[in-house]
């Protein structure tokens, strides 16, 4: 049987009068890339922003590898080896390249609070060469000294990927990560991503675009009005006429 | 960008240390070469220092820290008054006791950020402010101000066999002086101590992620990071330094009044960081001397030094000048600082440590090469 790493555990939460997510029941696998679809205002990024705390579900839960992460603060949820990629990239503008990503590298290795003022970065060569050695893998290795800030939107999602990577999270929740970027950089994600599949990471992915979906994910779900519509291999979705009825806007009208 | 090999450290500090201590020669020139000015320097340089711990690296703007400045000072004279004229353990007690204080203050203000955090901050200054007035009289001798008087216990110099004589004993740091150029020293000495730490800090794990703190506090906590103790942990630290400035202005004048712990002298510590350059290690110290040379020198110009430097020109004109310049020194220094501080946020937003930097880059042509850089197509 499947290990299962993450489970939404019937999630339901309101923003005033609207459902955003209603009995939501999802179990992601270890080791898998499992891709969640659907059309604008499905309620994917809630459902992600429960996930890691960001927003607290009006009831359900969300269970990590035995441990339950309602209620836990978002660097908890990230201590126990979860983290995030944003649909707006979040990174810090004001370091370097390198900086943005050696930050992630020392929450890992030392936890969420250590007053260690005393010894230079200058010679954390373990953190500065693992934090290369990410930055490397999304392929922005020439521009380690940049100001992150200066960086194209398509580099900024690429360097917090790399800032995700470097702490080899056991569950990687990507929103929307080729949004905005070409062609030519959406292929190269999507080798990268195969190429983390094979270290074990497990990912969920949050994606408009069906061809990242499909050359991606073990399983897809799709959502459609806070709910749960369809779930299954890519094929079986894609033959799925109540998923082509959601995408044509078939809806409940 | 990523200059800050331990080489070029090493470089600074012993450059630093060089530039302090020979400070009472290079400084003469300007009139600025007498030893309670250069107190003034270092004593202020160590506040501000100690001030951009907090805002240079996490950003968090503090308008309350003249209260540490005065809960040091009034430390530093209680332990004059108690224990003993030594001035090592006024230094200590005041570092711990102002650290307590900032750890309380810091823990109720860092739960708010931004305008938030510094409303709270301001309230808990002009709170110890108005305290120390009314309530607190009995500690801190209200207007009067805390001073060392005859019959004071001085527990550990009696245990060493102090005698009170004809005059009230002096503060000292074993049998060495701390008025004129010793005091001068003492304090310099406490500053370079004081620089070398922060040095530390800044380039150390703990600085990068207070400099995360700063760029992007969300990042930092889907990142893994408990933001809230490293922001107490920086409050407390420059809380600790100002705690420190404020022993030693007590040391150098052993009376604590409570207009040290006014709005204006929390106000006066943004200025200097701002004005020399946020966020730098040096700027803060060039922008606390630079405000105390122009409150110590321009403050005591008069219309007839003004006459005596303007004398080469011919009479009518002269007036005219000198009543023209008259209004920016004397009681109107504050015009000037006034109007440097507008220039400087105007044109140099990085303070005077942007303008050194800018002027290095046209020097070695480096600028050429980097706008170049930034010029590159981005995708």
């Amino acid at each position: 049987m499947e290990n299962i790493v993450l489970h939404v555990d019937d999630v339901y939460k309101s923003f005033g009068g609207l459902h955003a997510l209603s009995d939501i029941d999802l179990q992601i696998a270890e080791g898998k890339t499992h891709a969640i679809i659907g059309p604008n205002g499905a309620g994917k990024s809630t459902l992600l922003n429960v996930c890691i705390g960001r927003l607290k579900p009006d009831s359900g839960a969300v269970v990590f590898d035995g441990q339950i992460l309602t209620g836990k603060k978002p660097y908890e949820i990230n201590q126990l080896g979860v983290a995030r990629v944003f649909q707006t990239p979040e990174i810090f503008p004001d370091l370097t390249v390198r900086e943005n990503v050696i930050i992630p590298a020392l929450a890992k290795r030392d936890g969420a609070f250590a007053v260690d003022a005393w010894r230079g970065m200058a010679r954390e060569n373990d953190l500065r060469d693992e934090a290369e050695a990410a930055v490397t893998d999304v392929g922005l290795e020439d521009k380690l000294g940049h100001e992150a800030g200066s960086l194209s939107r398509g580099d900024k999602r690429r360097l917090e990927l790399a800032m995700c990577l470097v702490q080899k999270p056991r569950l990687l929740l990507l929103d929307e990560p080729t949004a905005g970027m070409s062609r030519l950089d959406t292929n190269r994600t999507i080798d990268l991503l195969k190429r983390i599949k094979a270290r074990g990471m497990t990912k969920v992915i949050i994606e408009h675009d069906m061809h990242v979906v499909f050359s991606l994910a073990d399983k897809v779900t799709v959502m459609a009005q806070g709910r749960i519509i369809a779930e299954g291999t890519p094929d079986e979705v894609r033959g799925d006429p109540v998923v082509q009825e959601a995408y044509l806007g078939g809806g409940h009208a | 960008m990523d200059r800050s090999t331990p080489r070029n450290d090493l470089i600074l500090m012993v450059v630093f240390t060089a530039a302090v201590l020979t400070m009472p020669f290079w400084l003469a020139p300007i009139g600025a070469g007498y030893p309670d000015l250069l107190q003034k320097f270092a004593i202020f340089g160590i506040f501000a220092v100690g001030f951009n711990i907090l805002f240079g690296l996490t950003g968090y703007l503090s308008f309350g820290h003249a209260a540490f400045l005065g809960v040091g000072s009034y430390t530093a004279v209680w332990s004059f008054k108690l224990l003993s004229m030594n001035i090592l353990p006024a230094m200590i007690l005041a570092i711990a006791i102002a650290g307590l204080f900032s750890l309380a203050i810091g823990y109720v203000s860092l739960r708010r950020t931004g305008i938030y955090f510094s409303i709270l901050t301001l309230a808990f200054a002009q709170m110890s402010y108005n305290l120390a007035y009314s309530v607190l009289t009995p500690i801190t001798n209200g207007e009067t101000g805390l001073r060392v008087v005859r019959g004071d216990p001085h527990v550990i110099d009696r245990m060493f066999g102090m005698v009170e004589g004809e005059s009230l004993p002096t503060p000292d740091l074993f049998g060495l002086r701390t008025i004129g150029w010793e005091g001068f020293y003492i304090c310099a000495v406490a500053l370079i101590v004081a620089f070398f730490i922060a040095l530390r800090i800044f380039r150390s794990p703990f600085g990068l992620a207070l400099r995360g703190i700063k760029s992007n506090q969300v990042r930092m906590s889907y990142t893994g990071f408990n933001t809230r103790p490293h922001t107490l942990a920086a409050f407390v630290i420059s809380g600790m330094y100002a705690g420190l400035a404020g022993a030693l202005l007590a040391i150098t004048d052993p009376l604590a009044g409570a207009e040290r712990m006014q709005w204006t002298a929390s106000g006066e510590v943004v200025l200097m960081t701002i004005l020399g350059g946020v966020g730098t290690l040096i700027g803060p110290i060039l922008g606390a001397a630079i405000i105390k040379y122009f409150e110590n020198i321009f403050s005591s110009f008069n219309e007839y030094t003004l006459e005596q430097t303007f004398s080469f020109l011919p009479d009518p004109l002269r007036e005219g000048v000198v009543s023209v310049a008259s209004l920016f020194v004397g009681e109107g220094w504050h015009l000037t600082l006034g109007l440097l501080f507008m220039l400087v946020v105007i044109f140099l937003p990085g303070g005077i440590m942007e303008g050194f930097r800018r002027l290095w880059r046209a020097i070695t042509g480096r600028s050429a090469a980097r706008r170049a850089e930034k010029l590159q197509p981005a995708e």
